[in-house]
């Protein structure tokens, strides 16, 4: 019965105008596209990646608009972001016209679109292959990091002897920006590739050890009390009071500890890697090729994105419990 | 009987004595502030006292100490001759502020403390029967945050009695509460001190309160903390003269705590002046 009145209210008939808006704005955008030529001075003027994009990305939202005609729930989540997305598509719709329509900006450091897609097809083996070095990277930095954060944190937080020798030391090691570590630790570590992981993972142990133990120490004085009272021994105290109730905090570090690296990601991949978003980046800006640094930004910002999408949903499954206590 | 079904063994009764008990904290600029001093108390298995005063008479000090949390400066307390060293699970905590772990459901909340001691599998059955005695069936997959205050402290009531406490300590546990919800929690709470036959100590602000619910009211005074006077209200758990809140006896009783802390017949001092 339950179900039944769910299933209704998923296909109620319906239109909301702000789902159109992404239409109304690519239909305008790809106008502009075809009706305004090229200009004569600007380089690859003969490129149509951004038309092509256009196109399907019309037929995209021609779809999803349909869906919003059937379906309540994406209607409104769609409606809602209707104006955002509109707003995004004119954005390009601009960068489009001041590039390659009527060259305002100097072409050697504002490219077209054009260009700047072009470098995902021409390039496309590469960029995947500098993908994955930059993912194992970020990933091993964040896990070695992360695990040794939390140690730490949880010793400096818990025990006043490691706190009162432990705390200063992190006190003044853990400011210091990751890319001055850079010929420590190509001498510390065998391989260039080591080396990287620990500028990645210091940045990530610094911001996780620094919310662990904070998160420790504001434990309620209380849950111990009660949790005593119980019968619990000062290790389950630890493990079943501290350390859930530090959870919040721990994740908050993580959030950070992973936008910090990948700052530390550009320049962790300074140092011998032969592959790396990073590095691409790096290396482009020096060939001074800006539709492949453009190229590289946007990957990172992507993956960044969906990281930290990925990580806010892990979240809010394991830390139910704190839904509207807390909110980043 | 609901009761009837629940564990109830026990090793010992629940007699607390408390001998020359003093309690003197080191204050931060080295000077000494006394909380306790010379106190004796005796409670007999299975009676309701309440402890009643104004801030700073030592009452909760006195409650912790029972319950293990600090250790007293001078003299020993025994329960059922048994010397307190430590908090245990046979004296089971109460605070004001519902203290239920944000992160475990209402159930798990409940069960924590036969699971910390792995004793769950054994108690199991326990667990549902305490969340039904104190109303709260229904509510077990709930987190604290989703339950109002009332229904908070009936979980903290369960979470302490479910490990079968010899004592039970409360402290001041429906002070955040409205009147109205303190009125019902106070027949609750005797409902399930009927039931059971654990030994309640109750630390409190509200004289009603004490007489309502106690059987002897240790009424304290400040400066220097002590036991002013121990006044009989109820006897036992049948229908006596304190647990009618519109009897003559229950205002006499009133006025008789209010006098001894100094409440009645005197000029208020300055700050009450309107």
């Amino acid at each position: 019965m339950a179900e039944k009145i769910k299933n209704e209210q998923k296909l109620s008939f319906g239109f909301n105008f702000r789902s159109a808006i992404p239409i109304g704005a690519l239909i305008i955008t790809l106008l502009t596209e075809i009706l305004i030529p090229n200009n004569q001075e600007a380089k690859y003027r003969e490129l149509t990646n951004f038309r092509s994009v256009l196109f399907f990305a019309l037929i995209i939202s021609v779809i999803l608009f349909t869906i919003t005609l059937f379906y309540k729930n994406f209607r409104s989540k769609y409606s809602h972001k209707g104006w955002f997305i509109g707003g995004f598509i004119l954005f390009f719709n601009i960068l489009n016209v001041v590039t390659v329509k009527f060259l305002l900006l100097p072409q050697i450091y504002f490219p077209s679109l054009n260009r700047v897609l072009n470098v995902y097809i021409e390039d496309r083996q590469f960029l995947l292959k500098c993908m994955g070095s930059s993912f194992s990277l970020l990933i091993e930095g964040l896990i070695f990091g992360t695990v040794v954060g939390v140690f730490t944190g949880i010793l400096v937080g818990w025990s006043l002897n490691w706190n009162y020798w432990l705390y200063p030391i992190i006190r003044i090691l853990g400011p210091i920006p990751s890319s001055t570590w850079i010929p420590l630790a190509l001498v510390l570590f065998p391989t260039p590739r080591w080396a990287a992981v620990f500028l990645i993972a210091f940045g990530v142990w610094f911001q996780i050890t620094i919310l662990t133990s904070s998160g420790i120490q504001s434990v309620k004085k209380s849950y111990f009390e009660v949790s005593s009272t119980m019968g619990a021994t000062n290790l389950q105290n630890l493990f079943h009071i501290a350390i859930p109730d530090a959870l919040p905090s721990i994740f908050l570090g993580f959030f950070n500890a992973t936008c910090s690296s990948f700052v530390a990601l550009m320049a962790a991949e300074m140092l011998g890697v032969k592959a790396g978003i990073g590095w691409y980046i790096n290396w482009q800006k020096e060939m001074i090729s800006y539709p492949n640094v453009y190229a590289g930004l946007v990957i990172i910002a992507v993956f960044c994105y969906l990281f930290i999408t990925l990580q806010f949903k892990v979240r809010d499954k394991l830390l139910g419990w704190q839904k509207g206590v807390i909110k980043w | 009987m609901v009761a009837a079904k629940l564990t109830k063994q026990r090793e010992g009764m629940g007699n607390i004595t408390a001998r020359d008990i003093g309690k003197e904290f080191i204050r931060p600029d080295g000077k000494r502030t006394i909380a306790l001093s010379n106190l004796n108390v005796d409670i007999k298995a299975g009676e309701f006292i309440c402890l009643i005063g104004p801030s700073g008479c030592g009452k909760s000090t006195f409650l912790r100490l029972i319950a293990g949390l600090s250790k007293p400066t001078f003299g020993e307390i025994r329960l059922d001759n048994q010397l307190i060293k430590g908090p245990g699970y046979e004296r089971g905590l109460v605070f004001q502020d519902s203290t239920l772990f944000p992160w475990l459901n209402i159930y798990d909340n409940i069960a924590y403390g036969l699971k910390i001691r792995r004793v769950f599998k054994q108690h199991k059955q326990d667990v549902n029967e305490f969340i039904r005695l104190v109303g709260l069936a229904g509510f077990e997959k709930a987190y604290p945050h989703q339950l109002s205050g009332g229904m908070a402290q009936r979980a903290s009531l369960a979470r302490a009695l479910v490990s079968n406490p010899k004592i039970l300590l409360l402290d001041e546990p429906l002070g955040a509460l409205d009147a109205f919800t303190r009125m019902n929690m106070q027949d609750e709470i005797l409902r399930i001190w009927k039931e059971r036959d654990t030994t309640m100590l109750m630390v409190t602000h509200d004289v009603d309160e004490a007489i309502y619910l106690s059987d002897r009211v240790f009424v304290m005074t400040p400066r220097p903390a002590k036991i002013e006077e121990i006044i009989e209200v109820n006897s036992g758990r049948g229908e006596n003269r304190g647990r009618q809140r519109d009897s003559g006896d229950f205002l006499r009783l009133r006025s008789k705590i209010l006098q001894i802390l100094d409440f009645t017949g005197k000029t208020p001092p300055p700050e009450y002046y309107l």
